[in-house]
């Protein structure tokens, strides 16, 4: 798995962080996407393809 | 199969639960607009600025898409339902029965003959041309849609009036005191606020106010709300009321199910019938759908949240604004703070001004049981 996010499209809601507190957080600022790890361990997975398809701004793509 | 009514963000993030979640069968979604799925939100803010081309707005690029393994049916409106028969009749004379339907037709803004309003890409590519030949616009609608336009126009140098009925812009949504800030906010930033008086019409010369005054515009641009686009299913039988009216887990009928802005249902902890127009739900409705479509049987139970930029301010609410108010972070006068609302003793909604991050960390001191206020019971949209 290999994440990107696009920070220009993100709009801070952080839905990313609530559900993957390992992969994603905001910065402290402006609450833009901050990525923690951009090839997470499988068990993880799920839930950042949850993220990314639940984020409100379109900001995370996910490729295998 | 599963036909998925409605192409834009909570049909698709309906068809993607589906297909996460294990779903092998057909998947068709339907959907009366030409395009492919897009975002909504940044229609009235960079799409409308420029700072976007129209293709950003994209909600998927195109191998996220055929990776679905979704037929798309666009540029086809859907005009009837058959609840019995699943089966869905297009403007073209299509039929498509499936085994489940999910009703994702999202809103119909209220228009005034002649003149723009926002709702689509091609309105907000429309609005922009205009814009860009305006020399002075007046805004109908003092909500989240009506004040996002404004600041947009006025950031591209176009002298701005905004008018509606209430006492500052976004006043429902945010309450007396953040809204006040959002109407010195947009007053200093030259936005000329006529509020408190309802518009009665449109004239040549411009937008005719209650109290006889006339608002001069060479452009009027209409968001003063919208309604559920159900125009299509009343002779479906289904229970409709403000939406689509859905029990707690998202279903109108056996097979049939409602998500997004169109959708109306009981939600458990708050005890009532619930619809939200805000971006968010469109895809946290979509997983929970998704997941009863599949056998899942679980109530959906959201903590209401939204977004608005304007100008500098990004101001982010989670849950319900209600009259007890406190400020738990940061200071109105910095204009950089958070604040916390309560209703008795529990608290039931988090507001954050240029602090996404504390706001977002706040969200989980809401009560899960928080009952909304009455005064909240509007819904927004982001």
């Amino acid at each position: 798995m290999k994440i990107t996010v696009d920070q220009d499209k993100c709009c801070g809601a952080g839905t990313c962080v609530l559900l993957a507190p390992d992969v994603f957080d905001q910065r402290d600022e402006d609450g833009i996407v901050v990525l923690l790890d951009s090839q997470p361990p499988a068990g993880l997975h799920a839930l950042v393809h949850e993220a990314a398809s639940v984020c409100p701004a379109s900001a995370i793509a996910v490729s295998e | 199969m599963t036909l998925i009514v409605g192409a834009s963000a909570a049909g698709l993030a309906t068809a993607e639960a589906l297909r996460r979640k294990g779903y092998t069968g057909r998947l068709t979604i339907l959907g009366a607009e030409p395009h492919l799925p897009y975002d909504r939100p940044p229609l009235s803010k960079q799409v409308l600025s420029g700072t976007w081309e129209p293709a950003k707005a994209q909600l998927r690029p195109a191998e996220a898409l055929a990776a679905l393994d979704a037929e798309f049916v666009l540029g086809d409106p859907a005009v009837h339902l058959d609840v019995s028969e699943r089966a869905v009749h297009t403007a073209s004379g299509r039929v498509l029965k499936a085994d489940n339907v999910v009703l994702a037709t999202g809103l119909r803004p209220r228009t005034l003959p002649g003149q723009r309003t926002l709702r689509t890409l091609d309105d907000a590519v429309a609005l922009r041309a205009d814009l860009l030949k305006a020399k002075r616009a007046v805004v109908v609608g003092d909500g989240v849609l009506g004040a996002e336009i404004a600041a947009t126009a006025r950031q591209m140098g176009v002298a701005v009036t905004l008018a509606g009925p209430q006492q500052a812009p976004m006043a429902l949504q945010l309450g007396p005191v953040v809204a006040e800030l959002l109407a010195e906010l947009h007053t200093a930033q030259g936005v000329d606020l006529r509020l408190g008086a309802a518009v009665t019409g449109v004239e040549d010369d411009g937008v005719l106010l209650e109290t006889g005054e006339v608002l001069p515009a060479d452009l009027v641009v209409v968001a003063f709300g919208s309604a559920p686009a159900t125009d299509w299913l009343q002779d479906s039988g289904l229970v409709l009321g403000n939406g689509v009216v859905c029990d707690s887990r998202c279903r109108a009928a056996d097979g049939i199910w409602a998500v997004g802005d169109v959708a109306r249902w009981h939600h458990e902890t708050l005890g009532r019938l619930v619809r939200l127009e805000n971006r968010t739900n469109a895809t946290e409705q979509a997983i929970a759908v998704a997941g009863n479509v599949l056998g899942a049987d679980q109530p959906y139970t959201p903590v209401p949240y939204f977004w608005t930029d304007q100008f500098d301010a990004k101001i982010h609410v989670h849950g319900f604004v209600a009259p007890g108010a406190s400020v738990v972070e940061g200071s109105l006068a910095e204009r950089r703070f958070v604040v916390r609302y309560h209703r008795g003793g529990e608290v039931v909604g988090v507001l954050g001004w240029n602090m996404p991050k504390h706001a977002r960390l706040h969200r989980q001191e809401i009560t899960p049981s928080c009952r909304a206020p009455v005064a909240a019971s509007t819904p927004s949209r982001a």
